[in-house]
């Protein structure tokens, strides 16, 4: 088998190995409920569409990823094990992208379980099921970002709580660089290219685009780009941190 | 054949690993000792591609660790300090995890994993968690993973560390029946485990090298070698004169308990010359015996430190 399925399989199994990934999925599962039908009022709105869910998404997204990514490397240099896997015969870019996949795919099945909110808003009206479907690979290549960014903070500290809490700040400020107000901080003196970048950076920005049913490449681009650029940041970090 | 040159580390400003250069041949079961922080699990690390050199060249089989680490990692087996391991695994997870990293799979990967259970007697505990395991199976896990492809190197961070001395037996035997054709390099802090496995020595402090020979000749080294011990039975006036006037005797030393200790000026065998004054003198003897040295006394010599630690 190929090192990296090898790797993949491993922490997949590791998940749940320890209740963890149970715990996870329970208060995903639980946490989308409430805000969908409460907060996002899910019946009232009486509109076949599953917005009042993935307009939360992303702010589920925001706390309960961090924790899934915070062990990916912190563990593994606090308990010492980095130097087990760090010396059999893998590359470090299999060993940072199967870590991350099996964490990608665990999110994943996490947001696949979810699949009763479709069920029912098919059963009560007949929505576009191409958005919805567009809307769950968007929220899927989201969590894969917010994963990635989670991924090299944690290959920087020994500590998983340092690494929660530095995943949670960048990703809140990935998040929010699209709203209202701190464009408008922008807007006043910066110039407009710098106003768009920071916008375009914005997860949110991209995310809301797929989740309406508006299919833009550029938009999967933006996050397998975004990924891409902090699992080549986690491998520098790691051989820079390993030892440590 | 391991291949060290000029290979030096640093962290911040700290020079852990001097520039430091030696080989090592296949059959050759080399020792590194030195006190704590002398640099030994730091060259460990470089030689397993784990640590990226200051300075220097490690080349491992052919293969440079720092152009092609994945060739080097394939023919390297490495047991690192305190033995890490996933604790939320079994043991037979862990190891079947390491095997197919190292591409066994099928009927070839049981068969590994049966031979290493059996080496390093881990069968009691093959389907507990890595978690529920003493440091003595942690240890032996730890070394199962190591041989577990029969790698042509093998590099030991301190093997014997926290096992019983039942244990240290076993691994020591372990390490001198690998087959004769493999390199192993062992860290102690434990000299006598040095003479009891080891073809060669080396003493590391500082980050460089201040001995490298045989075990034996790390022993000839110190001023009790070839020293020949007597206990009398009745007290002989007169012997510790006739014995410090032979020619190749440097001192006597009486100790505490009664025993006279002769020390060798050339540190070569005088144990016929004191037999045979003790024959002239028909002295009576409870006990007489040739001391090898201790490699504590050497060692302390060497690294220039008050205190071995242990």
């Amino acid at each position: 088998m190929n090192p990296l399925r090898v790797i993949l399989n491993r922490e997949l199994a590791s998940y749940f190995a320890t209740p963890v990934a149970y715990i996870f999925i329970i208060i995903f599962l639980i946490l989308a409920g409430v805000f969908t039908f409460y907060i996002g009022q899910f019946f009232e709105r009486g509109q076949a569409d599953l917005n009042a869910f993935f307009d939360f998404v992303p702010w589920l997204y925001l706390v309960l990823i961090p924790a899934v990514a915070m062990r990916l490397w912190s563990e593994e240099r606090r308990s010492g094990t980095i130097e087990l896997i760090m010396t059999l015969p893998v590359a470090t870019w299999q060993l940072v992208l199967g870590k991350f996949l099996a964490a990608w795919l665990f999110v994943g099945l996490a947001l696949l379980l979810t699949f009763p909110l479709w069920i029912t808003v098919n059963y009560l009206g007949s929505p576009d099921n191409g958005v919805i479907l567009g809307a769950y690979i968007g929220a899927w290549l989201m969590s894969g970002g917010f994963l990635a960014v989670g991924s090299c903070l944690s290959a920087l500290s020994k500590n998983q709580i340092i690494a929660f809490i530095l995943t949670l700040v960048v990703c809140f400020l990935l998040v929010v660089s699209g709203f209202p107000i701190v464009q408008d901080s922008f807007s006043g003196w910066a110039p407009l290219w710098l106003v768009d970048g920071v916008a375009n950076l914005s997860f949110l920005t991209h995310f809301t685009a797929i989740s309406r049913g508006v299919i833009d490449v550029r938009d999967a681009v933006y996050f397998v780009a975004m990924m891409t650029a902090w699992l080549y940041a986690t491998a520098l970090v790691i051989d820079l941190k390993k030892a440590d | 054949m391991i291949s060290v040159q000029n290979l030096s580390k640093s962290f911040g400003g700290f020079c852990a690993v001097n520039d430091i250069s030696f080989t090592v041949k296949p059959g050759e079961i080399l020792g590194f000792l030195g006190p704590n922080g002398a640099g030994k699990s730091t060259t460990m690390k470089m030689l397993t591609g784990f640590l990226a050199p200051t300075q220097g060249e490690v080349e491992v089989m052919g293969y440079n660790v720092s152009d092609d680490p994945v060739s080097a990692k394939q023919v390297l087996g490495y047991l690192p300090e305190g033995a890490p391991s996933y604790s939320d695994m079994t043991v037979k997870a862990s190891l079947a995890f390491v095997a197919r990293i190292r591409g066994f799979s099928g009927a070839e990967l049981e068969q590994r994993i049966d031979n290493v259970v059996r080496q390093v007697e881990l069968e009691k505990v093959l389907n507990k968690r890595i978690e529920t395991l003493s440091k003595g199976y942690r240890r032996r896990l730890g070394l199962a993973q190591a041989i577990l492809h029969d790698p042509k190197v093998l590099i030991l961070d301190e093997p014997t560390d926290g096992l019983d001395p039942n244990q240290k037996h076993q691994v020591r035997e372990l390490i001198r029946n690998l087959s004769k054709d493999k390199i192993v390099i062992v860290s102690t802090h434990i000299l006598e485990e040095v003479s009891a496995v080891c073809t060669r020595a080396m003493i590391l402090a500082e980050g460089r090298i201040l001995f490298d020979g045989t075990p034996s000749s790390l022993a000839a080294k110190s001023e009790y070698h070839n020293s020949v011990s007597i206990h009398l039975a009745k007290d002989a006036p007169g012997l510790v004169d006739k014995l410090e006037a032979l020619s190749g005797v440097s001192q006597v030393e009486q100790q505490e308990n009664g025993v006279l200790r002769v020390l060798s000026e050339s540190r070569d065998s005088i144990l016929a010359d004191v037999n045979k004054v003790l024959h002239e003198m028909s002295c009576q003897i409870d006990e007489l015996h040739v001391d090898q040295g201790k490699l504590d006394d050497v060692f302390r010599t060497i690294t220039g430190q008050k205190e071995v630690a242990v």
